[in-house]
């Protein structure tokens, strides 16, 4: 017995010694991750959040931006809760890179969630992914006026589908219908995708996706855009079908709904407590992948605007953001408190 | 034809060394993430997804699509060895592969599986080639009633079939829908039956739950029977696996009507597993001898694979036509599409051909790759059994134990892996069927969310699902399944009869495995 913890005393000074070189070797140099680093990604294999992460994952490999490898973990169940909790449950680990949208800070308003905001910092802001008024392609309308008239006539009868409840879609459409005072009845479905079958097969009368979840059935004609909500058009591009592409799309406010701007910010997140150098080491790299011709090429095929925010911005930004989100819910009597 | 011209010009792209190394490797790899439990088709594809980013597009998917062959061809072998299914579409092999292994025809199911299995694949490409464009079509006429309707028909085609007695099928049933509910529920975004803990906010994964109830429910079975498996000491001979395959064409009704439900179900798409189980229910309802079925039952082994197979090729067929997943093994590699530059959609037909047709080309030699790769390694894993329960028991709780901390690293599902192997312990010693738990597990999440939105499309009116001719239909075959087995009691009543009035005495031994099917 006495041999033995003999020999642990006697291991453990140099390790003691050891460590204690590493904690002041490591405030005095800037930090450098020494393990693997996970991804966790808060939505399934192939939706939007993925690709976002798999295409910093694929520019950090290219331009081998970072030592260590890179764990990619899907958790997107709960429309992303699960990879929140999960991370949130690993207080202080800067190992834990986090991908998302504004549901961060949006599920735990409209539902009891094991986790606060809080429980997450925000590290970066990439993207802002744009979000549109779809119709069937061989709808009648030519115009968002069309369709808000349209709907007018019909109150209660038309129909959104959208990804999700009380998410992003059903927020815009709520906002959509309080500022054109119409009434649209919501049909959530889990994900763009099916959002985007189901009004190409003419089940419903509209959706909201972003740009990205309808690009290949717009080119064929299954579905076609009314207007954009930004504060501009957006940018020239190829056209996509029958000569017009995203440039000529008008903005909804030029159309009628009082709606300047809704947009989703494609957020990376670390666990609350992680060191502040990790955080800074982070944002350094991110704004390193955000200045490849690779990134420039994810944005523009995906018709999203680059938009890179970290530090105070940050933080502005997410405020503006929550605070207009949360009057719509407050409206709507979906908040949880 | 020209559809026929391009596939040509498809297998030109891939007929190249390069691109057939390319297929053996991937196949191998699927084989070997098939085989593992928990993790999975999808899980295999996302983890090689990162080796992708540099390779060209053509080759990228070919790597991908043969690794899905592989994994879908392992995921039977495990469901069949060891009673543990790979993925939620091969639960349903193990209902007669199982038995039939443990019946010392190893190499019997292991064969059978994996021919019809290559066979229902084949049929899904040869549609795919075929009617590509129609196909895609049809799928766009599916809304929510629709899917309602296609998982109330595969419910109903699944009920008559247990061999327990109907209350306890119910009971079953309705435990499994209430294990699916646990989690989020994404209509009105509420979480439900999480008790406040944490991990249960993602639901139950059907894994875990699949791995407790068969695979560690069956292990202390076989502990308490005196820890052997039966029948294992037969000899394992080259000459099975051609004897086995000689003997598939007695099977082709079989055959036939699975890969037909295979490929309806895949396309519109309620996808794989609801085929496999249907095509069980319905070989069993449609057989002259359903008293065999459970027994290890050829027929019970050939039909859910080819159904299997021929659903999950298919699925493939929404994600090139319309550019939506079909399955998730299919997002995954839409996901890759996006990072490799292209955009999946209609378009990609006329903008990217020689990717199209080459991938469309490499399912077909795929699909020959793999099966030959798989029936090669028949003899290798019917050996398994032939080691010593003592030795493989402990090996098999290990690597169960290990896929479930795969499937969402997480140790709190250890916990529900026990949970699910006690009730498994519980049903088999009480005579409950655990397959109807199974059955709605998997389907019940999707089957609600069909309905509410059916609810909310409707303005909460029930005619929505007789609104058309195509959801009055299917909803028609559904009750006329749930009905069948009075009819048939009406119908075996009368000839009953008739026996009777003739007088002759085994009457009774005829009707005895009718009432307990």
């Amino acid at each position: 017995m006495y041999k033995l913890t003999s020999i642990t005393t006697a291991q453990l000074k140099p390790l003691t010694l050891f460590f204690a070189a590493l904690t002041v070797s490591g405030s005095a140099l800037a930090w450098q991750p020494d393990r693997p680093v996970e991804f966790v990604v808060t939505s399934g294999a192939g939706g939007g959040t993925d690709t976002f992460a798999r295409t910093v994952q694929s520019i950090i490999g290219k331009h081998q931006l970072m030592d260590k490898s890179i764990i990619v973990s899907n958790k997107g169940g709960g429309s992303g809760a699960e990879g929140y909790v999960y991370s949130a449950s690993s207080k202080d680990d800067p190992y834990k890179l986090t991908f998302g949208t504004n549901n961060e800070y949006l599920l735990p308003e409209v539902g009891e969630m094991p986790y606060a905001a809080e429980d997450l910092q925000p590290v970066a802001s990439m993207a802002m992914d744009e979000f549109l008024i779809w119709v069937n392609g061989d709808a009648k309308y030519d115009s968002a006026k069309d369709f808000i008239d349209a709907a007018k006539q019909n109150p209660g009868k038309m129909q959104f589908a959208g990804s999700q409840s009380k998410d992003t879609d059903q927020t815009l459409v709520s906002m959509i219908e309080e500022a054109t005072d119409t009434d649209f009845r919501y049909v959530p479905f889990n994900g763009g995708s099916q959002a985007l079958v189901q009004l190409a097969g003419g089940h419903v009368d509209a959706n909201v996706n972003n740009p990205n979840e309808n690009l290949g059935q717009w080119q064929a004609g299954m579905v076609k855009p009314l207007c954009v909500f930004s504060p501009e058009q957006l940018p020239k591009g190829e056209p996509v079908y029958e000569g017009k592409g995203w440039g000529d799309i008008p903005t909804c406010q030029s159309q009628g709904i009082d709606i300047s701007e809704y947009r989703m910010p494609r957020t990376v997140w670390l666990p609350a407590g992680a060191p502040e150098e990790a955080v800074t080491y982070y944002q350094d790299l991110l704004k390193k992948v955000s200045e490849t011709p690779e990134w420039k090429d994810y944005v523009t095929r995906t018709v999203q605007t680059s938009q890179f925010l970290s530090g105070d911005d940050l933080e502005q930004y997410i405020d503006d953001n929550a605070s207009t989100v949360k009057k719509v819910f407050e409206q709507e009597g979906w908040s949880a408190s | 034809m020209n559809n026929l011209s391009l596939l040509m010009d498809g297998f030109a792209t891939i007929l190249t060394w390069n691109h057939l190394m390319i297929m053996v490797i991937g196949v191998m790899l699927g084989m070997l993430v098939g085989v593992l439990p928990g993790l999975g088709a999808p899980n295999g594809v996302s983890l090689l997804l990162p080796l992708t980013f540099t390779m060209d597009p053509v080759s990228a998917i070919i790597l991908l699509s043969c690794m899905y062959w592989g994994a879908l061809f392992g995921g039977s072998t495990t469901s069949i060895l060891f009673n543990i299914p790979g993925e939620p579409s091969s639960v349903a092999t193990t209902f007669d592969g199982y038995p039939m292994a443990r019946n010392g025809e190893a190499t019997r199911a292991l064969t059978l599986a994996f021919m019809s299995a290559g066979l229902g694949a084949l049929a899904g490409v040869v549609m795919i080639t075929l009617l590509a464009n129609w196909v895609a079509q049809f799928g766009l006429k599916f809304s929510s009633p629709e899917y309602f309707a296609v998982y109330f028909l595969a419910f109903c085609s699944f009920i008559g079939m247990s061999s327990s007695a109907p209350s306890k099928t119910l009971v079953s049933m309705m435990l499994g829908l209430a294990f699916a509910t646990v989690g989020m529920d994404s209509v009105s975004g509420g979480l439900r039956l999480t008790f406040g803990i944490p991990d249960l906010v993602k639901g139950i994964s059907f894994l875990v739950a699949v791995m407790g109830l068969f695979g560690i429910a069956e292990l202390m079975v076989t502990t308490e029977e005196g820890l052997s498996f039966n029948g294992i000491k037969s000899r394992i001979r080259i000459m099975d696996i051609l004897r086995t395959v000689a003997e598939l064409p007695r099977y082709w009704v079989s055959l036939v009507r699975s890969i037909l439900i295979g490929i309806w179900m895949g396309i519109t798409p309620a996808g794989p597993t609801a085929a496999s189980f249907m095509s069980h229910g319905i070989a069993k309802r449609f057989s002259k001898h359903p008293e065999r079925f459970g027994k290890g039952e050829p027929n019970g082994i050939v039909s859910p694979e080819a159904a299997d197979h021929s659903a999950g090729t298919s699925a493939l067929l929404p994600m090139l036509a319309l550019g939506v997943p079909g399955s998730a093994t299919a997002a995954v590699m839409m996901g890759g599409l996006m990072i490799w530059g292209l955009t999946p959609g209609p378009m990609l037909f006329i903008t990217r051909p020689d990717f199209v047709w080459g991938l469309i080309a490499s399912m077909y030699l795929g699909n020959v790759v793999a099966v030959i790769l798989v029936l090669a390694t028949v003899p290798l894993y019917a050996s398994i059994l032939r080691v010593p329960f003592a030795i493989i028991g402990p090996v098999i709780v290990a690597v169960i134990f290990t896929g479930v901390y795969q499937v969402a690293n997480s140790t709190f599902d250890f916990w529900l892996l026990l949970f699910f192997a006690l009730l498994g312990y519980l049903f088999k010693k009480l005579d409950y069927p655990v397959a109807p738990l199974v059955l709605t597990m998997v389907l019940g999440h999707r089957a609600e969310e069909a309905f509410r939105q059916s609810m909310v499309m409707s303005d909460g009116s029930l005619t929505i699902f007789w609104s058309n001719s195509l959801v009055t239909t299917i909803m028609g075959l559904g009750a006329l399944m749930l009905v069948w087995p009075l009819i048939s009691k009406v119908t075996g009543l009368r000839g009953w009869r008739q026996r009777l009035h003739r007088q002759k005495p085994e009457n009774h031994k005829s009707s005895t495995p009718d009432s307990r099917a």
